[in-house]
């Protein structure tokens, strides 16, 4: 039986013989039945593509690390032999942990850097501040540019012999800064955050925007009439009230953050270059998966196991997260 | 009150000062780089070398003839141009349909089955290349567009579902009953009567997916590896392991690529920046 609807009209009192009452019901039954078969008629499309292409590999991405592999084809089951050959054995411990490391720190940099400029530039711009369309607009440009555009952009720019950045510091009589920033192991990887923060700064000023500007001016108001200078207003008022934005923004960066593939591979290669510098959980993975760690050899076993890893951070991230999330609105 | 009111002005001068200067550095830190771009595609690689910062002394349009010439970039971008306008398609047309059953019907299982699609909101759909490479390869879809094509469509569906129930459900069910009586069927409500009214859902969904499929790099890099098929974003590393010494070259072909996302967001700022950070906001 479908659930009555509000609004559905009353049936009419009829004393009408048995016979139209049964006729009326078998009319009602396949409509009823066409209803149904129309339901699944627009359903199906999108069913079918959604099971076929998503859900089913993805539950076969976590199956696929409880066998052993010889290339793509399975040679038998494998327990949990991927996970301890991962954890523990060379080189993919090795691999493992620096990578892991470097996604941690990626996501650390990047909420410090790109996400506190973001709720910087998102309180300049909040308000009547002159010009504000336009640097929003200016701002999120970078978004819309595909990350192999950046990436070779500023792979030209941070060129050590001709790239311009070294150039501006000469010129500017800081040449004692200008250094190969992608070939030494030591600015490698902040580089190329900084970099991907360059690209993306305008998403979270946007968001935090739309927050800061959702807050009731009479709270501010009243916040200035009890003599409140602009830092406690933004401490004790604007900040906590952007609860949901902040949350939004931290899932957000960490789902990238540990996803982060395209710039590290277009700059530093698929080995992360230099000497595993810049090697990320998203490198790893595809390395074992189609190319080979540290041998020519893939190994889905191992590719397999990575991508559990990868989704188990993220989902319990992620989800942890819109929990968090939800119980904080709930108290603001 | 006025005696401090006044006090507040000269600060609040120095501030908005402060303010402005932040501002336009940042504007600076985005805009030179792609000036910068464009300048270097005019130049000579020489000059680009001898004098980055100088204007080119002749305007060198040539770059533009030849990298349109010697690399497949029309090859790429038609490739870049079916694969968005097909996914995009098969999002809109399964979804609006989905949405419509999930957000204007009332039967058993529509909570479920709206779920099911929503648990695609937050995974990583990257993580199951393999499967997927084995799945493209028994239906024998590598090489093809029909590969990037299903991925990116299927991809797209739980966030395109998301919005649109949330505006189908908006809408007032005396639509569908008035639309009813006039004897319109199931599909002719959606088609006459309720479209209509979520095309600004339509216009959301679209932004806020056709830009990470035209800029999509992944799934190309795993799929296809012949150039007939390459889209712009793997076409771009061809071309740059090509050309690795010919700067005004690479400048030239990342003015090119760049130029036509640009462009479109120069004209509908607005609408991309409400699109991408659809779901982050107001969420």
């Amino acid at each position: 039986m479908p659930r009555a609807r509000a609004d559905a009209p009353l049936p009419p009192v009829t004393w009408a013989s048995p016979a139209a009452e049964v006729r009326r019901a078998r009319h009602r039954l396949s409509r009823r039945t066409v209803r149904g078969l129309w339901i699944a008629a627009f359903l199906a499309p999108a069913v079918i593509l959604f099971t076929g292409i998503v859900a089913y590999p993805v539950v076969a991405a976590m199956a696929y690390s409880a066998y052993r592999w010889d290339g793509i084809v399975r040679v038998g089951g494998a327990g949990l032999d991927n996970f301890r050959r991962l954890l523990t054995q060379y080189p993919y411990s090795e691999r493992m942990v620096t990578a892991l490391w470097h996604n941690v720190w990626t996501f650390a940099l990047t909420m410090v850097v790109q996400n506190g400029l973001g709720l910087l530039f998102a309180g300049l711009l909040a308000g009547r501040t002159w010009g504000a369309r336009v640097y929003r607009a200016i701002f999120f440009m970078p978004v819309v540019l595909s990350l192999v555009i950046v990436g070779f952009l500023w792979q030209l720019f941070l060129n050590p012999v001709w790239g311009a950045v070294n150039a501006v510091l000469v010129a500017s009589g800081l040449g004692a800064f200008a250094r190969p920033w992608l070939g030494d192991t030591q600015t490698a990887l902040v580089t190329l955050i900084l970099v991907n923060a360059w690209r993306w700064v305008g998403f979270p000023t946007i968001v935090f925007l739309a927050g800061i500007q959702g807050i009731p001016d009479d709270y501010l108001e009243a916040a200035r009439l009890d003599g409140a200078g602009p830092a406690a207003i933004f401490r004790r008022i604007t900040f906590p009230l952007l609860a949901p934005q902040v949350n939004i923004i931290v899932i957000l960066t960490f789902i990238g953050a540990f996803n982060w593939f395209e710039l590290p591979y277009i700059m530093q290669g698929v080995t992360g270059e230099p000497f595993h510098a810049t090697d990320v959980l998203g490198l790893l993975f595809y390395r074992a998966a189609f190319g080979g760690v540290d041998t020519g050899n893939p190994d889905v076993g191992i590719g397999s196991a990575i991508a559990v890893v990868m989704f188990i951070l993220i989902l319990a991230t992620s989800g942890l997260g819109a929990l968090y999330l939800r119980r904080r609105e709930v108290e603001v | 009150m006025s005696a401090r009111a006044g006090a507040r002005r000269p600060g609040r001068l120095v501030t908005g000062g402060l303010a402005q200067a932040l501002l336009a550095a940042n504007t600076l830190l985005v805009l030179l780089p792609m000036v910068f771009m464009v300048l270097s595609s005019l130049k000579t690689t020489r000059e680009i070398f001898q004098r980055p910062f100088a204007f080119p002394a002749v305007f060198r349009w040539d770059n533009y003839a030849e990298v349109w010439g010697a690399a497949h970039f029309a090859v790429y971008f038609r490739n870049s141009l079916i694969v968005t306008l097909a996914s995009m398609a098969l999002i809109l047309a399964s979804g609006t349909l989905a949405a419509y059953a999930l957000g204007r019907y009332q039967f058993r299982g529509n909570d479920l089955i709206f779920l099911f699609f929503l648990s695609g909101i937050m995974v990583p759909i990257r993580l199951a290349v393999i499967p997927l490479f084995v799945l493209m390869r028994d239906l024998r879809l590598l090489e093809t567009f029909w590969s990037l094509i299903l991925v990116y469509a299927a991809s797209g569906l739980p966030s395109a579902i998301f919005i649109l129930t949330g505006f189908f459900r908006a809408l007032p069910q005396d639509l569908d009953n008035a639309a009813r009586l006039d004897g319109a069927g199931e599909f002719g409500i959606l088609l006459r009567v309720l479209l209509p009214l979520v095309r600004p859902a339509l216009a959301i969904v679209t932004v806020y997916n056709i830009i990470p499929i035209w800029n999509d790099f992944f799934f190309p890099l795993v799929f296809i590896h012949q150039d007939a098929v390459k889209t712009l974003p793997l076409g771009l590393t061809v071309f740059f392991g090509q050309y690795q010494t010919n700067w005004a070259l690479l400048f030239a072909g990342l003015t090119l690529a760049a130029a036509p996302i640009l462009g479109l967001y120069v004209a509908m700022s607005r609408q991309f920046i409400k699109g991408l950070t659809a779901g982050a906001v107001k969420g």
